[in-house]
C-alpha cells in the first residue's frame, strides 16, 4: 500500500485516498468550438507515461481536498506532491525521463 | 519445416528411448535484415497472430519480437477464465468467435491447452444485478451465445461450495450461467502457439525489446530498432498489452490506454473441490480450480497508473474477504503466490484491434482485465487485418477513431466494473 503525503494532513495510507487520474488537464473553455477530435482528445486521450507521471489525487476519507503528485510509474515511488493549482515541481535531471 | 506430431501413440514410443528424442518445441530464431511482418508482442495475442499470418493468409516470413520471454507477461498472469457472455452485438460476435476457436484449438495446435467448459456462473448480489444479468441472458440469447439464469438453489447445486444463506453481507439472489465457458491452460496457450507458428517458418525472437519505430518520408513503417538491431518491415502489428502505449509513442501514435497493475494469487493444491469458474463483479470474487489444485483467485485493478507489475496487498485481501463470505470451506485455506501483471485499460473497456493513421502499423490492445479468454479470436482478426490491410468484419468496431466518433462500444457501462 502506497503512503500518500496529502499536502493538508500529512502521510495517509492510500486507502483513504482515490485516484484522479492524470494531472493538468483542463476543459476547454469553448468545447462547442472544438471538432471531434480535439475533443476525444480531452476525454479520452491520455499520456499514460511510462517514467515520472503527475497525476491527482483526493484524500476522500480525510480532508476531501484534491492535490497533485509526481510519482514514477516503474517504481510507485512519490517524487513530489504539491497543491492543485501550483505549477508541476521541476525534478532534479535523473528523475526527468519520460518514456 | 516437419515437427514432431504430439499423440499417446509419440508418447509411448518415444517412452523406448526414455524421452531423449523430442524436439525442442520451437528455435531459438536469430533475427533476419528483413521480414514481410513483424508482430510486437510474444503473449498469446501475438504469437496466435503469427500463426494466423502464416497458416491461413501464406505470410511465412515473419517474425515475432518478444522483449522478455515467451508467455511471460500477461499470458502468464491471468486467472485464464474463458466466456463470451458480453452484452452489445460487437463484444459477442468477438468473444463468441474466440469460444468457438478454443472449442477445437489443442487440435488445430496439435497442443493440448487443456480448454475446460466447466461452466462460468456469475452471481447477482442486488435487485440492479438481477436486472442486467437477466439482460445479459436475453441479448446473449438473441446473439446464439449460450447463457441462463439460475435461481440460488440451483446455482448451489451447479457449485456445491456456494454459501446462499442469508448470513453474509450481499447474499446470493441468482446467477447467470454461461456453460460452454470455462478455463485453458494459459502456459500452453503461448507454447502451443509458438510451437505451431515455429513449424510454418514463423522466427520467435525472445529477448528483443523494440526501442524505436522508423518511419519513411510517406510516413509509412519502415523497419523497427530494437535491442538485437535494426529489422526491416513494411507491416507491424503491436501486441504488447500494458506496453502498447509505450510503444505506439515511438510511432507517434496515440492510443487512448491507461495501463494499470491486476493481481491474482493461488492457494496451496488441495483435492477436487470446486467444479466451474464463479465470477462476482460487484462484491470482486473470481475464482475457479486449476488442475493441479490450486484455487486461482483474481483480484481488482489498483487504484493508479502503473508499470510495475506488482499491486498493494489491500486489493487482494478485499478479494479475499468475498472469497471467504462466498465459500466459507476456504476460510482456513492458505494463500501461496501472489503477483501483478499490467494491463491496458480502454475508456470504454472495448479492444480496439485497428489499423492505425501509420500505413502498416497495426495495433491489438485495450484488453484491459479480460484478454485472455479472446487469445485465439484476437489474434485470428488481427492477423485478417494485417495481411488483408482492412479489418475483418468482426472487429471492424474496434477501432481507435470509435472514440472521436462516437461509437463506444461500452462494456464498462454494461458491467459497471472491471470484468
Amino acid at each position: 500500500m502506497l503512503i500518500i503525503d496529502c499536502p493538508y494532513c500529512g502521510k495517509r495510507p492510500e486507502i483513504e485516498f482515490s485516484y484522479g487520474g492524470q494531472a493538468h488537464l483542463a476543459r476547454p473553455q469553448q468545447p462547442a468550438q472544438l471538432d471531434d477530435q480535439a475533443w476525444a482528445e480531452f476525454l479520452y486521450m491520455r499520456t499514460n507515461i511510462k517514467g515520472v507521471y503527475a497525476e491527482r489525487w483526493r484524500h476522500a476519507r480525510g480532508c476531501g481536498r484534491f492535490f497533485n503528485a509526481l510519482r514514477d510509474t516503474t517504481t510507485d515511488h512519490f517524487l513530489a506532491f504539491y497543491k492543485t493549482g501550483e505549477p508541476r515541481p521541476t525534478l532534479p535531471a535523473q528523475h526527468e525521463r519520460t518514456t | 519445416m516437419s515437427r514432431q506430431s504430439f499423440s499417446a501413440l509419440s508418447l509411448i514410443l518415444r517412452s523406448l528411448s526414455r524421452h531423449s528424442s523430442w524436439q525442442k518445441q520451437w528455435r531459438k530464431a536469430e533475427p533476419k535484415a528483413e521480414y514481410d511482418a513483424i508482430i510486437v508482442g510474444g503473449g498469446g495475442h501475438g504469437l496466435g497472430a503469427a500463426y494466423y499470418l502464416a497458416k491461413e493468409h501464406g505470410m511465412t516470413n515473419i517474425a515475432v519480437l518478444e522483449k522478455g520471454w515467451i508467455g511471460g507477461g500477461n499470458t502468464g498472469r491471468n486467472t485464464t477464465i474463458i466466456r463470451s457472455n458480453y452484452l452489445f452485438n460487437e463484444s459477442a460476435a468477438l468473444y463468441d468467435h474466440s469460444v468457438k476457436l478454443w472449442e477445437g484449438l489443442s487440435q488445430a495446435l496439435n497442443y493440448n491447452v487443456m480448454f475446460s467448459p466447466r461452466g462460468v456462473m456469475m452471481l447477482a448480489h442486488t435487485v440492479h444485478d438481477i436486472q442486467v444479468f437477466k439482460r445479459h441472458v436475453h441479448a446473449n440469447r438473441c446473439n446464439g451465445v449460450d447463457n441462463e439464469w439460475l435461481e440460488p438453489q440451483q446455482a448451489k447445486e451447479f457449485c456445491p461450495p456456494l454459501n446462499i444463506e442469508n448470513n453474509i453481507r450481499y447474499p446470493v439472489l441468482g446467477a447467470a450461467l454461461q456453460r460452454r465457458g470455462g478455463t485453458a491452460r494459459h502456459d500452453a496457450v503461448a507454447w502451443g502457439y509458438a510451437r505451431a507458428a515455429d513449424a510454418v517458418g514463423v522466427d520467435i525472437i525472445e529477448n528483443c525489446e523494440v526501442i524505436g519505430i522508423r518511419r519513411g518520408t510517406n510516413g509509412a513503417v519502415e523497419a523497427l530498432e530494437t535491442t538485437r538491431g535494426i529489422i526491416r518491415s513494411r507491416k507491424v502489428g503491436v501486441s504488447a498489452a500494458g506496453h502498447t502505449s509505450v510503444v505506439m509513442r515511438m510511432a507517434g501514435v496515440h492510443v487512448p490506454l491507461e495501463s494499470y497493475p491486476l493481481q491474482a494469487l493461488v492457494s496451496e493444491p488441495v483435492k477436487p473441490i470446486f467444479p466451474c469458474v464463479v465470477m462476482s463483479n460487484t462484491i470482486h470474487a473470481y475464482i475457479s480450480q486449476s488442475d493441479k489444485g490450486e484455487l486461482v483467485i483474481g483480484a481488482g485493478t489498483d487504484a493508479y497508473t502503473s508499470y510495475t507489475q506488482r499491486g498493494a496487498l489491500h486489493i487482494n485481501t478485499h478479494t479475499l474477504d468475498a472469497i471467504c463470505e462466498l465459500f466459507p470451506n476456504f476460510r482456513r485455506l492458505r494463500m501461496m503466490r501472489n503477483w501483478g501483471g499490467i494491463v491496458d485499460v480502454t475508456p470504454d473497456r472495448s479492444p480496439i484491434i485497428a489499423k492505425t493513421e501509420v500505413p502498416g502499423l497495426y495495433v491489438n490492445c485495450g484488453w484491459g482485465t479480460g484478454g485472455f479468454k479472446a487469445t485465439p479470436g484476437s489474434a485470428h482478426v488481427f492477423a485478417w487485418t494485417i495481411a488483408r490491410d482492412e479489418p475483418h468484419p468482426i472487429n471492424a468496431p474496434f477501432t481507435i477513431e470509435r472514440f472521436r466518433d462516437g461509437f463506444l462500444i461500452d462494456e464498462a457501462a454494461a458491467a459497471a466494473v472491471a470484468h
